[in-house]
């Protein structure tokens, strides 16, 4: 009896021991941090004195910010709902055509997965660079455009660099779920009398569906979060035309000359609340999207 | 009569749009790929023909080809500017050390919590899903507070001891380090792993009196050798490429990662463009050779990214 309860006691131990180092990241960096996220968020910080209490006062200071209600939010939102569809189409496309018997099929895989072996600051570095006033993207169109230093096109370079980079790997996700969908399905359908047309909407779609979930809430996560090409190409500008919320908080927290630490936790916060609504939002529209048509 | 022949009539007009699909789809799609393929390779392809001009004839034609040609700003990134090495150096060690320990704890966690019984299992498991979950810039500024100066600065005073309340790790590698040495990720990848894996080889591993953490190092880590070097490579490219994290701890040029030192170059030396790409490409070569000689891993590791939810 006492010799089986000691197998049980050590058996508790070495299982802790094995997720120990899991465990003190995950509790210092996640739990701690999620509870001092908050904390900070009801609280002035200026970093050099303590943070001292002030209830709403940072998410009225937030929610009363032009830079916040006119370019950081809009923008947020404008980039996620332009970058989010064009890839997950693009990435789509691509993987029905990967999917098919077609020769080249391995060199065009490594083709489309260069962009994404780059470090987003490095792409961002050569985009910067192509689209530069005497840049090769204005030399080979023959126009005189500056790109990056116009309110009217610096975002949208900025979007199309993302789509760029993110479709290789995207497409590569689509294509391991169309492969993974089991070809009995398709006999069985063929065997039914089945076209083509009709396996691909009752079959293909819908076997596709948790894929495509899984794949538009990672990159609406990541799209909502934007901030290394932003930093790196225009750092918000020109005018903020390009100042997100993710570079609003960094601008907050590091760059402003007045620290704003719990201003930008609040931002923060709200955030997070507004990636876990659209996240939540979009389950909702796919998975009742049901088997109708597409 | 009247009623069946429009019905016929448009089954057959259905049945020959798809006919017509399937006749022109493979043009179709071979079009569409080589049109990306192009657009993937043409940034990269001028950037290293850029790269291979002197800088003084860096915008004189042809712009396709690097006429004249010149190894210079490779070499001003090798040998005249020394903080480039050092970037390298510091990328380098960042990405080698967070790797091999996030490899190791990730396996630890995952073969824990697939095969051994502890209490609150269970909960730890679902809050480590939950963390799987959260945008990682809720916790961008404890993050720093806690890796640098502490919420209480200067620490607790109990008497004449003082207890810091953060790791004073600010303008240091391990500062990086620290926080990304395990992920949930990689646990969860782990945990999936194991679980599907036969206990047999163990069993008979724990017969001949091995303990469990002979048994770990000695049977169950090479039997799954594929997924540690799949969550290597993932875990590689991710740490050497890292931006946001070095930019807010590293604060002295000598201590930045490669990445960090290009954004910080091209402030300094705006017109030394082409050495600022020839450092790029050189950023990008390790993850490239990487790329080419695991291709089949680097495939496989996106393709469990994937499934996971499926």
């Amino acid at each position: 009896m006492t010799t089986f309860r000691n197998k049980k006691i050590t058996e508790a131990l070495t299982g802790y021991l094995f997720v120990a180092p899991w465990l003190f990241i995950f509790f210092t960096f996640s739990v701690f941090s999620l509870g001092y996220a908050l904390y900070l968020s009801f609280t002035k910080y200026n970093l050099l004195s303590p943070p001292q209490w002030w209830g709403l006062g940072s998410y009225q200071r937030v929610l009363t910010d032009e830079l916040f209600w006119q370019k950081a939010l809009p923008n947020t939102f404008k980039y996620v709902f332009i970058v989010v569809p064009l890839q997950t189409i693009i990435s789509l496309i691509l993987a029905f055509a990967m999917d098919q018997k077609l020769r080249a099929r391995k060199l065009f895989r490594t083709i489309f997965y260069l962009p994404s072996v780059t470090s987003s600051v490095v792409i961002s570095l050569i985009f910067v660079w192509l689209f530069a006033p005497q840049g090769v993207f204005n030399q080979i169109f023959g126009l005189t455009i500056n790109w990056l230093d116009d309110v009217n096109t610096a975002f949208y370079v900025i979007m199309g660099m993302n789509i760029f980079t993110t479709s290789g790997t995207l497409m590569l996700i689509f294509l391991s779920g169309l492969q993974d969908i089991p070809t009995t399905l398709y006999e069985a359908a063929e065997i039914d009398g089945a076209d083509k047309l009709q396996t691909f909407l009752y079959i293909t779609v819908p076997m596709l569906r948790p894929i495509l979930f899984f794949v538009i809430t990672v990159s609406v996560i990541g799209t909502f979060q934007v901030f290394d090409q932003i930093f790196v190409m225009t750092s918000g500008g020109p005018l903020d035309s390009t100042t997100t919320i993710t570079y609003l908080i960094y601008k907050w927290a590091f760059r402003d000359t007045t620290v704003k630490m719990g201003q930008a936790s609040a931002l923060s916060v709200i955030l997070a609340l507004i990636i876990i609504a659209v996240t939540f939002i979009q389950r909702r529209v796919i998975e009742g999207g049901g088997s109708t048509t597409e | 009569m009247a009623a069946t022949s429009p019905l016929s009539d448009n089954r057959s007009t259905r049945e020959q749009l798809i006919d017509g699909w399937e006749r022109i789809k493979a043009p179709v799609f071979y079009t569409l790929l080589t049109v990306w393929a192009i657009i993937c390779l043409t940034p990269l392809y001028f950037t290293l023909v850029f790269s291979l001009k002197p800088i003084e004839n860096a915008y004189t034609p042809p712009l396709w080809m690097p006429t004249p040609f010149t190894f210079a700003n490779y070499q001003t990134v090798f040998s005249s500017f020394d903080l480039f090495p050092r970037w390298l150096l510091n990328s380098a060690v960042i990405a080698v050390v967070v790797t091999v320990l996030r490899v190791l704890f990730c396996a630890m966690a995952g073969y824990a919590f697939a095969r051994i019984e502890f209490p609150l299992k269970k909960f730890l498991f679902n809050a480590l899903l939950i963390s799987m979950m959260m945008p990682g810039v809720v916790t961008l500024i404890p993050k720093f507070l806690i890796i640098g100066p502490g919420f209480i600065r200067g620490g607790i005073h109990l008497g004449e001891l003082i207890i810091p309340t953060g790791f004073g790790l600010i303008d240091k590698l391990g500062g990086v380090i620290l926080p990304n040495v395990v992920d949930a990720f990689g646990v969860f990848m782990m945990t999936q792993f194991y679980k599907s894996f036969p206990k047999e080889l163990e069993e008979a591993a724990t017969m001949d009196g091995s303990s469990r953490f002979g048994t770990f190092f000695r049977v169950v880590l090479p039997i799954s050798q594929t997924q540690l070097i799949t969550l290597a490579l993932l875990t590689f490219q991710g740490e050497w490429n890292r931006f946001m994290e070095p930019l807010l701890i590293l604060r002295s040029p000598e201590n930045f990662t490669l990445p960090i030192g290009l954004q910080w170059f091209r402030g300094e030396y705006y017109t030394l463009y082409s050495v600022i790409l020839a450092g790029s490409l050189f950023n990008t070569l390790p993850i490239l050779i990487l790329f080419f000689l695991f291709q089949r891993y680097f495939i496989q590791s996106i393709a469990t990214t994937g499934s996971k939810e499926g």
